[in-house]
Formats: C-alpha cells, structure tokens, sequence
C-alpha cells in the first residue's frame, strides 16, 4: 500500500483485473486465457478488454459453452507444461465443471504423490444485487473452499483484485479468484506496476478496539459502512477483509478477537453451510476466553436469488443488516 | 441378448485383411532387403521380461516394452500402411510382450486383491490387452494418455514397471503415487501416463487439456484418451470431443467397448451399437476395430495417430473388446448379468492367445521361447511383489503431504 500512496492512482475494480492479467501474460510465456467470450468479446464483464489485440488470439481465446472441456483443458494443460487462465463467467456455471474441479483439478496432485503440479488460475464472477435472479448470482465459494488442493482468494478492492490476480497466476496450484459483479465499478488507488498480494493474508481495512467485523468481498464495503454507524452506538468496530478464505488468515483473526473481544462474520453467500460457520468455528475454538459476546453471522437467507428488485433487495446482506445484527447480539 | 464377438470391423481396411496382409507382408518380409534390415538388427525390445528379475526388481526397474523417443522410431517399426511392408519382428515382439505384461501382471493382482493382500477395490483389464498394446505401440513417453478405473494395463503397456505399480496397489510408499493413488488413480508423469481415474469420463477433457498444450507448446505430441462405452454417455466425452475438433487438436479418443458399463448392457445404456458414429456429430473420423486383434488395433491407431501428428485433428477409435473377469476382481460379486456362454465366446477370441499362434505361425516366436519368456515374466513378477510387500507403508506423518505444491 506504500507504493500506491508514492504514485496514486485510482482506478475501477474491473481495469485492475485487466493490469493483472495483463501484467501475466507478459511474464509467463505459457499463460493463456481460455473461457466463453474471453477474447472477442473481452469478457462480458469487460476485464479482458484490449487483450485480444495485444497478446493475439493464442493466449486469448473463445471456447464453446462448455465448462467440463474448459475446466478439463485447465487440468490437462496445466498438467502437462501450461499456465491456463480459465475464466468461467458466472460462478454459477461452475456448477456445469464439479467434476473436473472436485475430483481432477483438486485432487489430481495429492492422488499421484506430488508428481503432478497444476498451476491454474481460475476467474469467476460472483455476486447478487443486479436483478440476474437464481443461476447468475450466486456465491458458491464455500463449495470451493472445502476442497484440499485449491485456493480461495475473494478480492474486495480494486488493489487487491490486481495483486491477487497476479499472485493467483504465479502460484504452482489451483487458486479461484471469485470476483464480484458490484465491485466492478468500485475505484481505488492501484500502483502501475506488477505487484502481488500474499494469498492468505487477510487485511486490517479500518482499526477497531472492541468489535471485530470479518468480512468477505464486497461485504468488507458494507462493514465498513456498519463500522461507522456503530461508532453511534459506542463501539469502536475494527473491519478485517480476510481476502483469502483457502487458507484463511485465522492468525490475524484470533488476534484482532483477542483485543476486541467480540466478533461478527459476514458474507454475502447463504449463511448456512457459508464460509462465516468455519471463521465463527475458528474464533470460538482458539479464543474463547477472551469472548464477551457470542460469535454473530451475516450472510443470505437460505432461498435462492429471487429476481423481483424488492426481493432480491430484501434478500442481500447489508450495513443495516450488519449493525441490526451487532445490535440483536449484545442487545444494545 | 448374448453380446457377439464376432462384430464388423469398419477400419480403413476389414479386419481380416488387414490380419491376412501382415501376415503375407512379413511373411513376404524375409525375403525383402528393408525387411531383412529391420530383422537383422532388430534389438530386443527394451524390456525387463528378458533380463534378470534379479536385476530388475530393485534397482533395474523393470522398463516395460519400447520406451523410445518418437525420433527413434523407424516407418519399418510404423508402418503398416503399405501392402508390401508389415510390421517388423520387433514390432510383433514387442506387442506381445506389452499384452503378455498385461495378462500376468493383472492375473498376479487379482489374485493378490482375492485373497485380501491388497486393499481396496481393483478392476482387471485382462481380454483388453490388445487395445492398450496396439495403440501404445505408437506412443512415447513425451506422449500423454488418460486412463479409466480399469487403468493397470495402459499404464503397463505406457512402460510402468512392475515394482512401483504393485507397490502402490498395496499401498506402499515405494509405489508410483506414494501410496496416495492405489489402483484407481495409479499414474506416472515421466511416462506421459495422467492418471487412472475413478471418474467414468473423468479423462477426455485432461486429454483434451494435454492435446491443447501439446499444440500450445509447438510439440507433435499427441494425446490418447482411453474412455468405455459406459463414459460416451456422459457430456464430459462430448464437451470434449467438440472442443478438440473445433480447435484440431492432436487428441485421440479410444472407446474400448467391452458391452458393459459396470453390470449394465450396451443396450440397455445406448441406443446405437456403435460408439464410433458419434465421432460424425464432432466432425472427425470414427473407425470401428476388433479390439481382440491387436494388429488390427495398431493399424488402426496408426492412422489416428497420424492424423492427430500431422495437425489434422482428432479421431475416435472404437475397439470392440470384453473383460474376462467381472466389473471388479476376478471372482466378482456372483451377479448373473452376462451368461457364461457369451463370456466362452468371447475367450476363445482371446487377443494374447491368438496372437501368440499367429507369431508362433509366422515363425516370429517359438514354443520354446514362449516357455522361457514366461518363465522371465513370471519370475520378475514374483521379484516386483516381493519388492511392494517388504516395502513400508507410508509414514502417517505424510499424510497432508502433497495436498499443495510448496514451490
């Protein structure tokens, strides 16, 4: 964060994906990006934009809507000498490829006793609030995380989607890097160069003494927003962006606990089964002397996106959620 | 409905020509110079089966059949093409030796998994012998395969050796995946081999993956993708047929139908008899051979692997073949899915067996050096399970080794 204050500049959420694939396909001459309309089309998200034209249509190409052969030719490429950047664009479509994430892709290295590296980066778009309804909002990344052999990384900010894009691709393993359709516009202060941000650090957004909000993704925006209407109530709301939920920072965590002594974890995904149940787990586990109020959770009812604005409005997790949520919990 | 054996072959040329033009091109062979060339100087192939088991139990690591660059293959070692030139002696050879591998070792394992030696699940390959030999035969180690749950003989005819293989099937820390794989995941990188897979359809879009980088990286290299008749019904084989014809990729897919997806019929799982005709809906050629010749299937994987080397794309070659034993193990699980007769049939068109008359007819092999041949084998094969039972296990102190690469 140092070098982004020497240089500012502040760019969307969405041109930093682009500097961080970019930044990729010029280092690694075996890198190449394989999706559905990657290349013409520059990504219906718009974060290969420009590519095509720079790098040719080799390390930047359009496949069929097939996520099986895409994610199959992730595997079968990596395997064999490659550094396939495989983009599927809704994180739901994911659904299409479990095969060839849970059983190949993850497992692949572990089965064949280390002899087998698969250094696959994988760009998927998650996330509600735009009226896209059941099959392209949702926020899978929990199904992801629970699998031994891949990584979870979850940008909320445009610098961190750079460097984590960057990380992602140099790692030797599979990382998913989920991005969120909201955030795309979100701008923030991004340094030129080619930087990495460590996959498995969470992040101190706004410092805190006596409440602890976790968050992922865009929810760090929210509980930052909740932070300062809680500041009205007494509290003094440290926000952790955990950036990374395979493997997960529980050591940053825990301490930032141990200091405030209460905490709340908040995810956009569906509460139940969501990513929040293992943090509210790890804090419970590793820090329960130093609690003073039950561990709370934020995430979506159990009910899949609806479409009808006033619904899915009603669904999403939010600020307000958020600080109804701290305030249920220390019934203040 | 018995399951026939006896099924058209619907390969560039008939399957008993092609039998009657090897054996009159080799037997025509000896009296041709290129011909007496090959013969004179033809090496023994680079197997263990001849060399001391001793040797090749610990150290030698057992090398199975032809491990060779694909710059040192001759159009003598290749070619069938021509009407005038069959394949050499060793070619012939070294067929057999990569099914007679395959029979022995797999026979050795059943037997060992029976009697509750090694754990788990194993799934036999034996009567499908000539599919994985015949194809292999085209193959280096710089060449990729996928393979399915019934994977020990493609990784024998790849050139796994003995040792590592039955050291992983007991789970040992010797074995080829530390012990981590077992049977249903055994592989080995170095040998191009990316995995049995307990997944059916599991392997078409890896081998797809490894045909795309194959053409990414600017290499000939080509990619076989083993599947059976049960996974061309799953959209993991068709996602990836589509792909690698969409973007010709040095892929071929090789369906060994055995007529059965684990205890259920063809028929009752497909509504077309032969698998090969969906390679018309992806656009590439789809040959149907007698995956109980294992001449028949050389030649035929010959022209598909050919075709993937010169850049033109995949192609989908259908075996018609049949496992001896049942879905898993070798006594099985006493369902009465097929009847013994269909089963009879289908042994007396053993590819080993047949073959083996058919070298003994041309003169290639002797009763004599057969004798001794499975002498050797089954001698290297009591070293390698002597090897995988004295190894230890693994150390539970590796068991979240591996999960991650650290580099």
């Amino acid at each position: 964060m140092e070098k982004a204050k020497q240089q500012p500049r502040s760019i969307t959420y969405v041109a930093a994906i682009t500097e961080g694939v970019r930044a990729i396909l010029n280092e690694q001459d075996n890198a190449f990006v394989a999706g559905e309309d990657v290349a013409g089309a520059g990504s219906v998200f718009g974060y290969y934009r420009g590519l095509l034209a720079e790098f040719g249509e080799n390390r930047l190409f359009d496949t069929p809507i097939s996520e099986k052969a895409i994610m199959g030719l992730g595997v079968g490429a990596a395997a064999t000498g490659c550094r396939p950047i495989i983009d599927i664009m809704f994180m739901d479509f994911i659904a299409e490829c479990m095969d060839e994430v849970t059983n190949q892709l993850a497992k692949m290295r572990y089965m064949f006793g280390g002899a087998a590296t698969l250094p696959v980066t994988v760009l998927t778009m998650s996330g509600g609030g735009m009226n896209m309804a059941a099959q392209h909002s949702q926020c899978l990344e929990a199904w992801l995380a629970h699998l031994p052999g891949v990584k979870v990384v979850m940008p909320a900010t445009p610098y961190d989607a750079k460097g984590l894009v960057i990380a992602a691709a140099r790692d030797n393993n599979p990382v998913f890097v989920v991005l969120n359709k909201l955030s795309l516009g979100i701008r923030g202060e991004v340094p030129e160069e080619v930087y990495e941000v460590p996959i498995g650090k969470a992040n101190v957004v706004r410092e805190g003494s006596n409440y602890t909000i976790v968050a992922v993704s865009r929810m760090v925006h929210e509980a930052v927003k909740a932070a300062d209407e809680l500041a009205g109530l007494g509290l003094d709301a440290e926000v952790i962006d955990v950036r990374s939920i395979q493997p997960l920072d529980t050591a940053l965590i825990i301490k930032s606990v141990e200091k405030t002594h209460r905490a709340l974890v908040v995810h956009e995904a569906v509460r139940f089964g969501g990513i929040g149940g293992e943090i509210a787990a790890q804090i419970q586990e590793l820090a329960f002397d130093h609690l003073d109020a039950p561990v709370a959770r934020v995430g979506a009812p159990f009910s899949p996106v609806p479409f009808s604005p006033v619904l899915e409005a009603t669904y999403m997790p939010n600020a307000a959620k958020i600080v109804a949520e701290v305030r249920k919990t220390l019934e203040i | 409905m018995a399951r026939q054996p006896v099924r058209r072959a619907r390969t560039n040329g008939t399957k008993s020509e092609a039998k009657s033009a090897t054996r009159s091109a080799t037997k025509g062979a000896t009296k041709s110079t290129a011909e007496s060339t090959t013969r004179g100087t033809a090496k023994r192939p680079a197997n263990t089966a001849a060399k001391s088991p001793a040797k090749s139990s610990k150290k030698g690591r057992a090398r199975s059949p032809a491990r060779r660059t694909a710059k040192s293959r001759s159009a003598a070692e290749t070619g069938t093409r021509s009407a005038t030139s069959g394949p050499s002696d060793r070619v012939l050879q070294e067929l057999h030796l990569r099914m007679a591998r395959i029979r022995k070792f797999e026979e050795a394992a059943g037997g060992l998994m029976e009697d509750g030696k090694i754990p788990g699940a194993l799934h036999l390959y034996v009567g499908q012998e000539a599919v994985a030999s015949g194809i292999m035969q085209h193959l280096s180690d710089e060449d990729q395969i996928t393979s399915t749950h019934r994977g020990h003989g493609h990784l024998i005819a790849k050139g796994g050796a003995f040792p590592e293989m039955f050291a992983e099937l007991f789970g040992k820390a010797s074995g080829y995946c530390k012990g981590k794989g077992g049977s249903m995941h055994i592989s080995n990188m170095s040998l191009g081999m990316l995995g049995a897979n307990g997944i059916v359809g599991g392997g078409p879009p890896i081998a797809m993956g490894a045909a795309f980088s194959n053409k990414f990286r600017g290499t000939d290299r080509v990619a076989v993708c083993f599947f059976g008749d049960g996974a061309s019904n799953e959209g993991s084989f068709h996602e990836a047929a589509n792909m690698a014809s969409l973007y010709k990729l040095p892929c071929i897919f090789v369906c060994e139908n055995n007529g059965y997806g684990e205890y259920t019929a063809q028929e009752n799982h497909q509504a077309i008899r032969d698998v090969a005709d969906r390679a018309a809906g992806y656009g590439m050629p789809g040959v149907v051979v007698d995956g109980m010749d294992v001449m028949a299937v050389y030649e035929a994987a010959g022209e598909a692997i050919d075709r993937a080397r010169r850049g033109d794309g995949p192609s989908l070659l259908e075996a018609k073949t049949y496992r001896f034993f049942d879905h898993v193990g070798m006594r099985g699980m006493g369902l009465t899915y097929r009847s013994d007769e269909e089963l009879e049939a289908w042994r007396r068109k053993d590819a080993l067996l047949s073959f083996e008359a058919m070298l003994l007819d041309m003169g290639v092999m002797t009763k004599r050096k057969l004798t001794s041949f499975y002498k050797k084998l089954d001698e290297e094969l009591a070293a390698a399970i002597q090897f995988a039972e004295a190894s230890p296990f693994p150390d539970p102190s590796e068991l979240l080794e591996d999960v991650y690469s650290v580099a």
